[in-house]
């Protein structure tokens, strides 16, 4: 793709994160980990249970610092939690003592929008991920696909060039998700951002993004980088039956599931301990 | 949870056919049946505590009648109800009734108020403050473990008989309850939604306003209910180490004449106050924090 050609809208290098466990031991979840991410690009990043994809994305947003190794975004140096990053989180996120309106107006408030100008704002996006008539409604008195609207919403109308997404659908049931997973596309395809998805579905990895990167199992780093030459607009509930689909799926899951393998041994053997 | 959707779902598909019908009207008839049992618990539970009273006033009041249980001691129902009519009707000898409640109620709010204040500062304050909240540790449990009641006393002497050492006293007792409810609910702030509080672009201070207090304020919410009783309890105790009014002055007065209907009467007072003030406070709660799921709206058992 010509997109390559660009200077990286995320790049990763070299970079190595440890944490100190409660036991005052440390725990090194990502090793020497690097990878680039084009301008617009939708990549996903798949990897085994544990495998420090959560960690990945939170050391993009600048909520964590690396303890080792570099991390830009759109060519600067991450400092700290950046104004144009967006992130949905895996669990629910949502203030559950706002309403919808004030949930999705949140953003803009914080960032110095009026009042008026901030509720004009969330009511057009509320109205774009389907919830209109839902305004008033607490998080509590929505389905767990509706919160994730919610937050879909909260998280776009800062228009993030840069949109990170932790397992955002693995909650939902099939039908909800493949219907979340195709809006996202839509309104991704509406922004010009760039998206890192975390998953551990290769399904849905391949299904929604332009390139694939395979996680090792922990202590991660990259062991695979697939491109997926699918042609966009994308359903993603088709898509899965198209024969170039089930190519790209042999050919990655032949890596993951090596990594898989060993994770599954390693969490059957600290089962056993 | 799965076993269970596995099982009962053969059940569910079978009135698919001959009985339609019947499946179709069950959940009308289901629901006007629900209600009329509802009601008619409802009736029964009101009955039953109707009763409870009766049997409970009527035995002491029998048994103080006929002398088994000495009067003098444990007083009797009517004898407390004509001493009530009295302080009612002629005023009591501190002056008159309403004026004793209102004395305090005002050392029971305002210690109320004050010890809620400082409770939820110095508890979000310390809860968001690793190392304040190291190093004063062992002084708020020391704090926490005596007996602050005997405070009162201290109070009585320091600021004399008047307001100020009622309210001292209630609001001490207040105070550590609200307080380590406060602090626990800022240390159990959930950490996804300070993340994304932070990524939405919120500051320090939005994150203090828009996420710590209001999580905190399901835990201080509850708080309210134990410490509003504490402020009644430290009102009262305030005005038995020295007071010149109050009702819990009029109930030292009693005691110190013998009148177990006048303790029996000031306790029935109490009791009417800190009733109502529960229904506000679960008035108040319920406002504060309609936002979950389960409002607590069954208090009143």
């Amino acid at each position: 793709m010509v997109r390559h050609a660009l200077a990286p809208a995320i790049e990763l290098r070299g970079v190595t994160k440890r944490f100190l466990t409660p036991k005052g031991g440390v725990y090194t979840a990502i090793r020497d980990l690097s990878l680039r991410v084009a301008p617009g690009e939708f990549c996903a990043l798949v990897g085994p249970t544990g495998s420090g994809k959560s960690t990945t994305l939170a050391l993009i947003s600048g909520l964590e610092p690396p303890s080792q190794g570099e991390v830009e975004v759109l060519g600067k140096p991450v400092n700290g939690v950046g104004s144009n990053i967006g992130y949905v989180f895996q669990a629910d996120a949502v203030f559950p003592w706002k309403s919808v309106l004030d949930n999705v107006a949140a953003g803009p408030r914080y960032r110095g929008a009026s009042n008026r100008e901030a509720r004009e704002r969330a009511q057009d996006w509320i109205k774009r991920v389907g919830l209109a008539g839902f305004e008033d409604r607490y998080p509590h008195q929505l389905s767990g696909g509706m919160r994730k609207r919610v937050a879909l919403a909260q998280t776009l109308i800062n228009s993030p060039e840069v949109l990170l997404m932790d397992e955002p659908f693995s909650a939902l049931d099939v039908q909800t998700r493949s219907l979340m997973e195709n809006e996202l596309l839509e309104l991704w395809a509406a922004s010009s951002a760039t998206v890192v998805f975390v998953t551990h579905d290769l399904e849905e990895a391949i299904a929604l993004a332009d390139r694939v990167f395979v996680l090792t199992a922990g202590p991660a780093t990259v062991k695979g980088n697939y491109p997926v030459d699918l042609p966009r607009p994308r359903n993603v509930s088709e898509i899965r039956f198209q024969p170039r689909f089930a190519e790209i799926y042999e050919e990655i899951w032949s890596d993951l599931r090596d990594e898989v393998l060993v994770s599954y041994e390693r969490q059957k053997r600290s089962g056993a301990a | 949870m799965s076993v269970r959707s596995v099982v009962a779902r053969p059940d569910a598909a079978a009135p698919a056919g001959a009985f339609a019908a019947d499946a179709a009207r069950l959940p009308d008839e289901g629901a006007g049946r629900r209600a009329r049992a509802a009601r008619r618990r409802q009736f029964k539970v009101q009955v039953l505590r109707l009763a409870f009273a009766i049997v409970w006033l009527g035995s002491w009041e029998l048994t103080t009648r006929v002398g088994i249980v000495d009067k003098f001691f444990f007083g009797m129902p009517s004898g407390i109800v004509l001493r009530l009519w009295t302080w009612i009707t002629e005023g009591t000898a501190l002056g008159p009734l309403w004026e004793q409640v209102v004395v305090t109620m005002e050392e029971t709010v305002l210690g109320f108020l004050v010890g809620s204040v400082l409770g939820i500062v110095f508890g979000v304050v310390l809860g968001s403050n690793r190392l304040l909240a190291d190093v004063l540790s062992p002084y708020i449990k020391a704090a926490n473990s005596i007996p602050r009641v005997v405070l009162g006393a201290l109070f009585a002497i320091s600021l004399g008989l008047d307001l100020k050492s009622k309210v001292a006293t209630a609001s001490i007792l207040v105070f550590f309850v609200v307080f380590f409810n406060a602090f626990q609910g800022v240390r159990e702030v959930d950490r996804n939604l300070l993340a994304n509080a932070r990524i939405l672009g919120a500051d320090n201070r939005r994150l203090t306003t828009e996420v710590i207090l209001p999580s905190a304020l399901s835990w201080i919410a509850a708080s309210l209910h134990i410490s509003f009783g504490l402020a009644l309890v430290g009102a009262v105790v305030g005005e038995l180490f020295g007071a010149t009014q109050g009702v819990g002055e009029l109930i030292y007065n009693a005691k110190n004449s013998f009148d177990a209907n006048g303790v029996f009467a000031g306790m029935a007072l109490l009791a009417v106050v800190a009733l109502v003030a529960e229904s506000l406070i679960t008035a108040l709660e319920n406002r504060l924090i309609k936002w979950r799921p389960n409002p607590v709206t069954d208090v009143a058992i």
